[in-house]
């Protein structure tokens, strides 16, 4: 009935993500050979090593693990609050984006980019690109704030008005956006566009770190809450009779998402797509269980991203493609194979 | 110990939808509901599962107010079936009978031996393996009623076991109706109070211990089938002339209309 069994997937996925990761440290517009790789890991352990092993060591130490990790995580963030949001709101095509945090996110960047040309930058580049990062958090996060305060009544939290108020929020955040973008002189305009693409060209530890943070929290929060997801799919009130704590869990989730995307987006811009379509997809394969969809989509989510960034960072060299488009284009034709032949089994 | 409402009252913006409601749902009986629609019943229904609050009254589920309950706790000793489901998510019938072990942490290989049984009792053990949305309307409302059993399957540690069911027969075929009855009878000798909502008054009286009629959210009588369907009173409630006879098997009263 299902195309694979849930483990065998966990356990394909997993295999894959390891020489995936080497290949994605080797790629880009310096080659690195596998056996500069392995000099690189040894140099790392204080075996001495010549001079163009140390170019490749700094290489990979400094620009590409950074950069493979926080796809990575980026893609963990996405793929598992979007199963969460589909869970939460019963429809296998809903997505973080709609509790408004993407364009909330947006708008908080556009906001710090058009401000930062004309008082911020002075500080300097980096400066002004972390303070890009925090405009796109605070507004990511304000803007699920609003969406969840707006539905939430003396009754509970009503999904349905959330989707609403997620609506308006997100139509709100998309017209300041345009009175940013219209304000803005044209580097900016170039900025603002290229940061809505969602690249992960600037990549660096601190964002690695502040990656992994919302990872952890991720998964060690939301998979508890697997089995209360399963019995959020039969609706609201079936839930509750099944013994779940529904409001908590609902707020619990919506907190984790606006917090784990927030981060997700203030790192790497808005990349579409990861969130929406790896959990559809994985569901298409292994059924919809949360237990098993959840680690699942975040090792998808993981590894398409690595290899989207990997192949930005080859096809245009030395310029990049924007992450986000590849995103789009490599899991699309993916997607559509899947929905063809889950069709064709009678389980699309 | 049992299920049970004191002079409930409940408004909803500022509209009376139940007066006065005293109602008592025992272990090893059937209890039905019955009346015209709009009557209350399934108002009624919500405030008993703790789902609304009334605005005077008392609801007590095993003798400790039914808000006091956690929701999980709650869960082991009363299971609802709704009259609709809103699933439509790729589940197997399987799974979504195992849905009906959340509440309890009994292991996996118990849970799946209780959703087996389960699910053949609801005369389902064929449709294990088939994908949920892709069944008939009847064998949907089969996996549901199985997973509400699976729910309270086992003695509870919470005291009496309790089922609500909303209509539970409306998607059946004849054959399924009496099935259905018969799980639920079974349930009953087993010590589990069961409370349906039921539209056929033949089928109630069937299979009724107790029975209520409601109109406009209030209980207009209640007790055996026999003192509950009477001519005058079902006249008087559904606005249809009604002839009163006997089943020539069973016994119980038939309403024909």
């Amino acid at each position: 009935m299902r195309l694979i069994r849930p483990s065998t997937l966990l356990l394909t996925l997993s295999v894959t993500l390891v020489p995936l990761v080497l290949l994605a440290l080797m790629t880009g517009p310096v080659l690195i050979s596998p056996a500069g790789l392995a000099g690189a890991v040894a140099g790392l352990f204080g075996v001495p090593d010549s001079a163009a092993a140390t170019q490749e060591g700094l290489i990979l130490f400094s620009i590409r693990l950074p950069r493979v990790l926080l796809a990575g995580f980026v893609g963990v963030s996405l793929a598992v609050c979007g199963a969460a949001m589909q869970g939460l709101f019963r429809n296998p095509l809903a997505d973080p984006s709609l509790i408004g945090v993407s364009s909330g996110a947006s708008a908080g960047a556009s906001l710090m980019i058009v401000l930062g040309g004309g008082v911020l930058l002075q500080g300097g580049q980096f400066a002004g690109l972390s303070m890009v990062a925090l405009g796109a958090f605070c507004g990511g996060f304000l803007a699920v704030v609003l969406v969840y305060r707006l539905a939430t009544s003396s009754t509970g939290t009503s999904v349905a008005t959330m989707l609403l108020a997620g609506i308006a929020i997100s139509a709100l955040a998309g017209a300041l956006n345009s009175l940013f973008a219209f304000v803005a002189d044209d580097e900016m305009l170039r900025r603002i566009s290229l940061w809505q693409m969602g690249s992960l060209d600037a990549a660096n530890w601190p964002r690695v770190w502040i990656a992994a943070a919302a990872v952890v929290l991720v998964m060690s929060l939301i998979p508890r809450d697997a089995a209360a997801l399963n019995a959020f799919l039969l609706g609201e009130s079936e839930a509750r009779h099944l013994g779940i704590a529904v409001d908590v869990v609902k707020r619990r989730l919506i907190l984790l998402t606006a917090m784990a995307i927030g981060i997700s987006v203030a790192v790497a811009g808005t990349i579409a797509f990861v969130g929406l379509v790896v959990p559809h997809m994985v569901r298409l394969l292994i059924g919809t269980d949360h237990r098993y969809l959840i680690p699942a989509s975040a090792l998808a989510g993981a590894i398409l991203l690595i290899v989207a960034d990997a192949t930005a960072r080859v096809v245009g060299a030395p310029a990049e493609l924007p992450a986000g488009i590849l995103t789009a284009l490599l899991g699309a034709p993916f997607f559509f194979s899947l929905l063809a032949q889950g069709r064709k089994e009678g389980v699309a | 110990m049992s299920l049970c409402t004191h002079k409930v009252s409940l408004q909803l913006a500022g509209i009376p939808l139940l007066g006065d409601i005293d109602i008592d749902v025992r272990p090893g009986q059937i209890t039905t509901i019955l009346g015209p629609n709009g009557a209350g019943k399934t108002s009624l229904l919500r405030v008993l599962v703790g789902e609304l609050s009334p605005q005077s009254g008392l609801v007590s589920l095993n003798g400790r107010e039914i808000r006091k309950w956690s929701a999980q706790q709650r869960a082991r000793s009363l299971a609802v079936l709704p009259q609709h489901s809103l699933l439509d998510f790729p589940f197997t019938a399987q799974e979504v009978v195992m849905l009906g072990r959340t509440p309890h942490q009994t292991g996996f290989a118990h849970d799946r031996d209780i959703v087996a049984q389960a699910l053949k009792s609801v005369d389902g053990d064929y449709l294990a393996q088939r994908i949920y949305t892709q069944l008939s309307g009847g064998e949907k409302q089969r996996v549901h009623l199985a997973r509400v059993l699976a729910q309270i399957w086992e003695p509870s540690s919470e005291g009496e076991r309790y089922l609500i069911l909303d209509e539970p027969t409306s998607s059946f075929d004849l054959a399924h109706q009496q099935l259905t009855l018969q799980v639920v009878r079974h349930l009953a000798n087993k010590g589990v109070g069961v409370l349906m909502v039921i539209h056929d008054l033949n089928l109630a009286a069937r299979c009724s211990d107790q029975m209520m009629l409601m109109q406009c959210g209030r209980i207009v009588v209640s007790g055996m089938p026999h003192e509950v369907l009477r001519q005058d009173i079902i006249t008087q409630v559904f606005q249809v002339d009604a002839t009163i006879g006997t089943h020539p098997v069973s016994g119980t009263p038939l309403v024909i209309t």
